[in-house]
């Protein structure tokens, strides 16, 4: 704890003060919010925050600590990733004593180990209003005198910065998926892996042609998807060969660009655990766990492509399918952690798709 | 949606009782509004008269009748409704419509049940299959057998080991449930099950694991949602509706969140739910482990509490999902843009804690456990748990200032206090972390998560920092993000009150208006469902203009409940209708006015002097109502005057000159308006004084109560000291007066609306029993039937002189005594009463619509007949006492009914039948104990006894009464008495049930011994006897089943009666 006044600045010039913990340092960046009850160890490892600094909508934070960093087939369990991802995180309480049988420190704690600031004592539903009325914004948050400036993390390729760097193999059964990580979350290849799937983890930019696969994989990432075009030039060549491909998140919106669909960022995101997305043309509606800040355009489809899954609250496109062809992608994460595990059935569809 | 249903009939609950309160008040309101909406035709069976359910605007027909099969059945027979919804009375609307299914009643009427299918319902009912269910799809479930009888469970207790944990099938509220350490403790408590219940289930022992629920939604194209998920603050051992509850729950990882809410999405599926339902799982506080307790296949206590804690209309939803609709079909009525099949976000947290009213029963045993007792419950709203916490506690109206600063006793010390619970547990444990015990201990003690453990620790350490540091702004702020009241840090820093607001202003530590809206700011929300927090910095929204604010009645308790419910909703509805900007201040989840489409605006927030004037001072309202929400609103009233807030109606400095009895017996003696001798007290020694000079018995009662809290009769010296004690405890800021006790005088009541000190419309009504009963637990009867009416026209001239004397603008209540043709006043509310919801049903005028115009400055004039009625209304007390063990079942000046319902009829005997049967009195078959009293009581039920001979019944007698009856011709059979060991005695005739009614007059006022009579009635209500403890209700309950049989009983619904 450092329990300094700390400030958090808005690029609108708004400021709300509160108290530091973490790491005391200044950062940058852009600045959302996720209206999830539980799961933060699993959300700030999600690579899909990068650059980001996260508001947490939920007032009590810290109450069950965070537990043991444990590997498990090259995997942290409990864990989305190898790392914090977000820059930054604002709450309302943070709840200094925890109290859970599997929690190994707290979350100060933990914060600080991979140097990441945040603040407490925010009117953290004000600032939600706020980024809900004119949008997400960057952001910063300035402690320790240290002036710094604001970071647009949009502009860069983050995929690159959160992507592996080296071939990954997660060896199983006899079916092949090749799995381009654009900041993949480890929840999907555990997935893969009860199911007795082989994933060959690439980098975002590796050239699949080399490769011999039964399906492709496009992983959750953070930032524009439009950014990662040598991904989308080996996706379009994959899609060629036909051969199975699924995509979640950014993986949905790689696979609408590569079809030659078009993408368009929202004005706040989609960062929650309670999303409702219904099964176009049926009454079947799932509650998905979702974070993305950009979005398939739902009137440029690709061709041969038609909705699959429909946002029930905003009606933006939850996912796209072809019409005749093994391609398939959603928006929202089937892999839940965190969140409802509601539509955990779509890997199975997937591997059905593959075994064909 | 089906078209084919056009009529539908609902079930409500009938009177409150523990176990089954305000909630379903709530619950079938909102159903009523969903099915209205769909222009379907509503028949409602509820003889609850205080409801909102049962008011004119809402169901098409209601019938004012006891909801039990033979009603039912022929109110379908009549009505004949297309469908019927069971899901929203409860328990009791379950097990009838079980029973009308089971005997064919909804086939041979082509009655479709909507909703949960019955054989869904027998599954989650029936233990044994409920168990078999949940095997199948490999859910763990405690190891358990259901049984049949006492010997099996001894047999399968014996296999299990002790301790093991017992419970009743078909059962509310967990009654019959509980912890047996050995074999001994089992077999009396499957006794006494056994007497109501055909099974139990015994079962392993999860004693201190977790205690999470979930409420679920399901439509019939399969789409199933959790709504909230909650966490109890106490652990397995004490029933969640015993416990401190926590929404959402606060230390589930992800994990293990996700995981119990596929279990319940897949059990809940499996089961075939249509509609809502709950799911109470025990957790491993160690593992992931888990059992689930059990399925509520209807709305509950949990599910309203659900509904308030997110804004998700359950009951609402519940009630469309039942006509066919799927969820995505329907929207959030909070967003209005958004759809219902979601699961709320809230960025927040609740905590609701039961209300106990234990002290009021002689014998009471306070110990909680897993059954309930409590009588009402409060949830506070904030964003940290330890503000929530502090405001929830000084919600309970218990006079505790909130975690800290309560200066309670415990008598065995905190430890014994956190192993055997009572209602004190919370503070036993805060003392305890003050005291130095080890949060590890305290939580071996207790197995409250040490989560919640640390939030009270740090309760207590800014309590510390209070005492040791300067109040600047940081402190100040802190103390209040942490829930602390103005009045509680002006106690700990010996300062006023006052100081500590003004000190608060500034430094403009000041709370901020936030709105519940189920998404977390994530859409716009057109929510009007609020509360004030300062654990924030921006209001959500603007003050609103022209409103008027209604307090409601806080916490429902021995005293105050539903009805007050009644009057809040109707006052905010007429000023509604008067075109202002409603603003509804309660805190009760179990209410219609915490419903948020009752008003302009809903705070849901503590009702004391300083959140009031938090939010008049934001608000800035045209006035504040505090003459609807019983007692805790109007005495509110001087305080908020001297703060200068405007009060609508009679004015504050005359409301006190009723409520202070000093003041009001001395304006009655300057209205030579007769009254009961009285004297105020300053020292005990001028009591006994007094009290020997007027002749014992008196009737000691300090200012300000309700419900009688520390009213005593003093029949004696002795017993006078130990009242005063009690008395002064209570209520230290006020005097306390006593006053001559009479006997044997009748007792009237005058309700009425009032406008500039001239009466504008009442009703009179009579009491069945003798003044000396608390009017709560009273036999209503309006219009009187055995009141001359020279009496009632000496009743309202004294009326008309009280209320010029007080200048009385809005409602009014006014209690009398009559006796040798003397009146005497001896109570005067200047604020709705109880009865308020009855009189205007019954008149058919609403009281409260004319008082709320009255208070606005409406003229009311107008005639109004209340007197001459071509039928009548009758209200009987609910009571609870078999969840409240070891009580003495006996009425007193003490208020004792939890509940009450009432019936309409065309003679006493018809209306009194259908009032008691609806509280679940049954006539008797066959055999009938009588115990009376004293020489007086037995000579004055002769004829009564007589009566009882002629129809038949076998009468049993006990010495003395047996002795008098065979002296004046009545055959009876002798039950010895329990000390003489002979067989019969009565404990043993009513154990194994060859007895079906039970009379026991108790004799004198003298409640300390425990005597015969008292373990006579105390088995009787244990083992579910119908019993009469009085007199008078006694001989008319006699001469109504000897004049009236079931069949006798009119099925007219209440626009049948004009």
């Amino acid at each position: 704890m450092n329990n300094q006044k700390t400030k958090l600045i808005l690029e609108d010039g708004t400021e709300f003060e509160g108290f530091g913990f973490g790491t005391k340092k200044s950062i940058a960046g852009e600045i959302v919010f996720n209206t999830g009850m539980v799961g933060y160890p699993e959300s700030f490892t999600d690579p899909s925050y990068a650059g980001q600094i996260l508001v947490l909508t939920y007032p009590l934070i810290g109450n069950y600590g965070v537990p043991q960093e444990i590997k498990k087939n090259k995997m942290f369990t409990n864990f989305e990733s190898e790392k914090i991802q977000i820059q930054g995180l604002i709450v309302s309480e943070y709840s200094k004593k925890h109290s859970h049988w599997n929690a190994k420190s707290s979350l100060d704690q933990w914060l600080k180990r991979y140097k990441i600031p945040a603040i407490e004592g925010i009117d953290t539903r004000a600032l939600t209003m706020k980024l809900r009325s004119k949008g997400v914004m960057l952001g910063k948050i300035e402690q320790a005198d240290k002036v710094i400036d604001f970071y647009d993390p949009n502009k860069e390729i983050l995929a690159d910065k959160v992507s592996c760097k080296r071939i990954i193999n997660y060896k199983a059964g006899r079916t092949k998926i090749v799995m381009i990580d654009v900041g993949v979350k480890n929840n999907i290849i555990r997935s893969f892996q009860k199911r007795n799937i082989t994933v060959i983890r690439v980098p975002w930019n590796y050239d699949l042609t080399k490769l011999k696969y039964h399906g492709l994989f496009i992983s959750n990432g953070p930032g524009d998807p439009k950014t990662c075009e040598v991904t989308i030039n080996n996706i379009k060549k994959s899609l060629a060969k036909n051969i199975p491909t699924f995509g979640i998140c950014f993986g949905n919106q790689l696979l609408a660009l590569a079809a030659g669909g078009d993408t368009y960022k929202l004005k706040f995101g989609h960062r929650s655990q309670n999303q409702p997305c219904v099964e176009v043309g049926t009454n079947r509606c799932y509650i998905t766990s979702q974070n993305h800040g950009y979005a398939v355009n739902a009137k440029k489809l690709p061709p041969g492509f038609k909705e699959w899954f429909v946002n029930a609250n905003d009606k933006t496109n939850e996912g796209i399918k072809h019409i005749r062809k093994p391609f398939m992608s959603v928006q929202f994460h089937p892999e839940a952690t965190p969140g409802p595990v509601d539509t955990d059935y779509l890997f199975d569809k997937f591997v059905k798709m593959i075994k064909r | 949606m089906s078209k084919k249903i056009k009529k539908v009939i609902i079930l409500g609950s009938g009177a409150l009782k523990i176990g089954q309160a305000g909630e379903f008040d709530y619950s079938g309101s909102q159903a009523i509004k969903a099915l209205k909406e769909e222009k379907i035709k509503v028949v409602l069976v509820n003889p609850n008269i205080a409801t909102i359910q049962t008011s004119e605007h809402l169901a098409d027909k209601i019938y004012f009748l006891p909801v039990n099969y033979h009603f039912v059945s022929e109110v379908i027979k009549k009505e004949k409704p297309q469908g019927i919804m069971l899901a929203f009375g409860g328990q009791t609307a379950l097990n009838c419509g079980l029973e009308l299914a089971r005997n064919g009643v909804l086939k041979k009427y082509r009655v479709n049940v909507l909703g949960t299918p019955i054989q869904t319902i027998e599954d989650t009912e029936d233990r044994a299959l409920f168990i078999k269910k949940l095997n199948q799809i490999s859910i763990k479930t405690a190891k358990s057998k259901a049984v049949n009888n006492t010997n099996a469970a001894l047999k399968f207790a014996q296999k299990l080991g002790y301790p093991v944990m017992m419970r009743a099938a078909f059962a509310l509220g967990g009654k019959h449930s509980g912890i047996a350490k050995n074999a001994k403790e089992l077999d009396e408590m499957c006794n006494q099950a056994f007497a109501e219940v055909p099974q139990v289930l015994v079962e392993e022992c999860l004693l201190k694991w977790k205690e999470i629920e979930y409420e679920v939604v399901r439509d019939r194209f399969d789409n199933c949602i959790t709504v909230c998920n909650m966490e109890n603050f106490d652990p397995m051992g004490i029933h969640t509706g015993e416990s401190i509850v926590v929404a959402p729950s606060q230390t589930l990882t992800n994990h293990e969140y996700h995981k119990l809410r596929k279990i319940s999405i897949d059990v809940i599926r499996h089961l075939g739910i249509v509609g809502e339902c709950n799911i109470q799982y025990a957790f491993d506080p160690k593992s992931e482990d888990y059992r689930v307790i059990e399925v509520n296949a209807r709305l509950s206590r949990s599910s309203a509490l659900a509904s308030k804690a997110t804004g998700y209309p359950l009951a609402f939803i519940a009630a469309k999902l039942g006509l066919g609709y799927g969820l995505t079909e329907i929207k959030n009525s909070i967003t209005k843009a958004t759809t219902a099949c979601f699961e709320p976000a809230l960025d927040y947290l609740v905590v609701k804690i039961p209300r106990w009213d234990l002290k009021k029963f002689q014998g009471a045993y306070r110990v909680l456990g897993s059954e309930m007792k409590s009588v009402g419950e409060v949830m506070a709203i904030g964003r940290k748990f330890e503000e929530a916490l502090q405001k929830a506690i000084r919600m309970l109206d218990i006079g505790m200032y909130g975690v800290v600063q309560n200066n309670l006793k415990f008598a065995n010390g905190v430890i014994d206090e956190m192993e055997n619970p009572t209602e004190q547990r919370v503070f036993a444990v805060a003392e305890g972390i003050k005291k130095g015990i080890p949060i590890s201990k305290i939580y071996n003690k207790t197995g409250i998560d040490k989560w919640f453990l640390y939030k009270l620790q740090n309760i207590t350490e800014i309590e510390k920092k209070l005492y040791k540091n300067d109040l600047t702004k940081d402190l100040l702020l802190e103390a209040k993000q942490a829930g602390f009241s103005d009045r509680q840090i002006a106690k700990i820093k010996k300062v006023e009150t006052p100081e500590i607001r003004q000190l608060r202003k500034v430094n403009k530590v000041l709370p901020v208006v936030k709105q519940i809206d189920t998404l977390a700011a994530e859409y716009p929300a057109k929510t009007n469902y609020l509360y004030m927090t300062y654990n924030g910095t921006e209001h959500d929204l603007k003050p609103s203009k022209n409103s008027i604010v209604t307090l409601g009645s806080g916490v429902y308790r021995i005293g105050s409940s539903v009805e007050f419910d009644w009057c809040a909703v109707n006052a905010t509805l007429a000023a509604n209708k008067l075109g202002y900007k409603t603003i509804m201040i309660n805190y009760n989840p179990e209410t219609v006015s915490t419903d948020y489409d009752i008003c302009d605006r809903l705070y849901f927030e503590e009702i004391s002097f300083e959140r009031v004037l938090d939010i008049y001072e934001f608000e800035k309202p045209k006035g504040v109502n505090v003459s609807v929400g019983g007692q805790i609103a109007n005495n509110l009233a001087m305080e908020l005057h001297g703060a200068k807030v405007k009060i609508l109606g009679t004015s504050p400095l005359d409301i006190d000159r009723a409520e202070n009895r000093h003041k009001f017996s001395a304006l009655l003696d300057k209205l030579k308006v007769d009254q009961p001798a009285w004297k105020e007290l300053t020292s005990i020694e001028e009591a006994i004084k007094f009290a020997e000079k007027v002749n014992y018995p008196v009737l000691v009662r300090p200012s300000y109560v309700l419900s009688g809290a520390a009213m005593n009769i003093a029949p004696n010296e002795k017993s006078l000291v130990t009242c005063l004690k009690q008395a002064t405890l209570v209520s230290p800021e006020h005097p306390v007066v006593i006053s001559k006790f009479i006997q044997g005088a009748r007792e009237i009541e005058i309700d009425g609306v009032a406008q500039k000190g001239e009466l504008k419309i009442y009703a009179i009504s009579e009491h069945v029993e003798n003044a000396g009963i608390h009017s709560g637990d009273a036999t209503m009867v309006l219009p009187p039937q055995k009141t001359y009416l020279e009496t009632v026209r000496r009743c309202k001239k004294i009326t008309r002189q009280i209320i010029s004397a007080l200048n009385i603008t809005g409602p009014f209540n006014i209690q009398f005594l009559a006796i040798n043709n003397e009146i005497k006043v001896i109570e005067c509310n200047l604020r709705a009463s109880r009865s308020f919801p009855f009189v205007s049903k019954v008149t058919k005028y609403n009281f409260i619509e004319l008082a709320t115009k009255a208070m606005l400055g409406i003229d009311i004039h107008g005639s109004y007949n209340t007197v001459d009625l071509d039928y009548m209304g009758v209200k009987v007390p609910q009571f609870s006492y078999s969840r409240i063990k070891g009580a003495d079942p006996v009425l007193y000046v003490e208020m004792g009914s939890t509940g009450e319902v009432a019936a309409f009829g065309d003679d006493l005997q018809e209306t009194l039948l259908k009032a008691m049967l609806g509280t679940g009195f049954r006539y008797p078959k066959e055999n009938v104990l009588i115990s009376l009293g004293g020489e007086d009581n037995k000579a004055d039920f002769l004829e009564a006894s007589n009566k009882l001979k002629n129809m038949g019944f076998n009468i049993y007698a006990t010495v003395n009464t047996s002795k008098f009856l065979e002296e004046n011709g009545i055959e009876n059979k002798l039950v010895y008495k329990i000390k003489d060991k002979i067989a019969p005695n009565g404990l043993d005739l009513i154990k194994e049930g060859k007895v079906d009614f039970v009379i026991n007059i108790p004799d004198g006022l003298n409640r300390e011994v425990v005597s015969n009579g008292y373990m006579l009635r105390r088995q009787a209500i244990d083992y579910n006897i119908p019993l009469i403890t009085n007199l008078r209700l006694a001989k008319l309950f006699v001469d109504s089943i000897f004049k009236k049989e079931l069949k006798d009983l009119k099925i007219k619904s209440w626009d049948e009666y004009n």
